[in-house]
C-alpha cells in the first residue's frame, strides 16, 4: 500500500506521465462538461420557472453560484499545489499552482460581474462595499497577485516559492468569504444550498443549478488539464519525449 | 418553455439586459479560457518544427 502510494506520487510528479494520462481523459471530460453547461444554460434561461420575488433576474444564479463555488475550490487547489511545490519541490505541483491562478481569477471575475449585474435589478445598485463582495474582490486580487509573483522571477524556483507563500497566506481569506454573510450584516442573501440541508429552492429551479454546478466543476478540470498540458509542452520542448511526440 | 413568446423570452420581464449581459460575458470568458491553451500549444508545436527545419538545413 505504502509503496503503491510512493509510486503514484512519483508518477504524479512527472510532467510526462501527466501529459499522457490526461490526454486520455480530456476528450471525455470536454464533451461531458460542455454538454452539461449548454444543457444547464438553456434549462436555466428558458425552462426554469421565474422567481416570484426577484423576477427573471434570478436566472443569473445558474452562472453566479457555480462560478463562485469554483473560485473558492480553485483557491484550495492552488494553495495545496503551492504547499506541495514549496515543501517537496514537486515539478508538477509548481506547474499546477501557476495554472490555477489565471483560471481562478477568471472564475472570480465571472462571479463578481454576474453578481453585479444581478445586484442592479435586485438591490438597486451594481456594487456595495459589503463583507461578501469585498472579500470576493480580495480573492480576485490574490489570484492576480499569485500569477504576477510567479511570473516576476527569472528563475522558476524563486517564482514558485514566492507565489506559493502568498497563496498559503491568502487562504485566511477563504473562511472569511464563507462566513461573511453570517458574521456581518450583508445585502448578500445567505447560502442557497447547504450540504447538510435540503435545498430551499423548488426542484424545478434546483435541478438546472445542479447541472450547472457539475458542469462548471468538470469544465474547471478540463481547463486545468488543457492549461497544464500547454505549459508542460512549452517547458519540456527540448526533451526527448516531446521531440518524439511531434513526429 | 417557460415563456409565452420569443419576445417575452428576450425581454425577461424587463430584466433582459442584465440576464443576457451576464450570460454573454460569462460564456465569452469561458471560451477564452478554452482557446488560450489550445493556441499556446499550437505555437509551441510550430516552434519545435521550425527549429527542426533549421537544424536540417545545417
Amino acid at each position: 500500500m505504502w509503496q503503491y502510494l510512493v509510486r503514484l506520487y512519483h508518477k504524479l510528479g512527472s510532467p510526462r506521465w501527466f501529459y499522457q494520462i490526461s490526454g486520455q481523459w480530456l476528450p471525455w471530460l470536454a464533451v461531458l462538461s460542455i454538454g452539461l453547461l449548454l444543457t444547464g444554460t438553456v434549462w436555466g434561461l428558458a425552462y426554469a420557472p421565474m422567481d416570484f420575488k426577484q423576477g427573471n433576474s434570478f436566472r443569473i444564479i445558474y452562472i453566479h453560484v457555480p462560478a463562485a463555488f469554483i473560485s473558492l475550490a480553485g483557491y484550495y487547489i492552488m494553495a495545496i499545489a503551492g504547499a506541495i511545490a514549496l515543501i517537496w519541490r514537486m515539478k508538477m505541483a509548481g506547474i499546477m499552482m501557476r495554472v490555477c491562478a489565471p483560471i481562478g481569477a477568471a472564475m472570480t471575475f465571472i462571479a463578481l460581474i454576474t453578481g453585479s449585474l444581478w445586484g442592479k435589478p435586485t438591490w438597486g445598485t451594481y456594487w456595495v462595499w459589503d463583507a461578501r463582495i469585498t472579500s470576493m474582490l480580495v480573492l480576485f486580487f490574490l489570484y492576480l497577485g499569485v500569477y504576477a509573483l510567479a511570473e516576476a522571477y527569472e528563475r522558476e524556483e524563486l517564482g514558485n516559492k514566492a507565489a506559493a507563500i502568498l497563496a498559503l497566506v491568502g487562504t485566511v481569506n477563504i473562511p472569511i468569504i464563507y462566513k461573511s454573510v453570517d458574521w456581518w450584516y450583508s445585502l448578500h442573501q445567505p447560502a442557497t444550498i447547504k450540504l447538510t440541508q435540503k435545498p430551499s429552492m423548488h426542484p424545478d429551479m434546483w435541478w438546472p443549478l445542479l447541472v450547472m454546478i457539475i458542469g462548471f466543476y468538470l469544465f474547471y478540470a478540463v481547463l486545468l488539464i488543457l492549461h497544464g498540458r500547454a505549459e508542460i509542452l512549452k517547458r519540456e520542448q527540448r526533451t526527448q519525449w516531446v521531440q518524439e511526440l511531434v513526429n | 418553455m417557460y415563456f409565452d413568446s420569443v419576445q417575452a423570452f428576450l425581454a425577461m420581464g424587463g430584466h433582459g439586459p442584465y440576464v443576457w449581459a451576464a450570460y454573454a460575458i460569462s460564456w465569452s470568458v469561458l471560451i477564452a479560457l478554452l482557446v488560450q491553451p489550445i493556441r499556446k500549444r499550437r505555437q509551441v508545436l510550430k516552434a519545435i518544427k521550425l527549429r527542426r527545419l533549421r537544424q536540417g538545413d545545417n
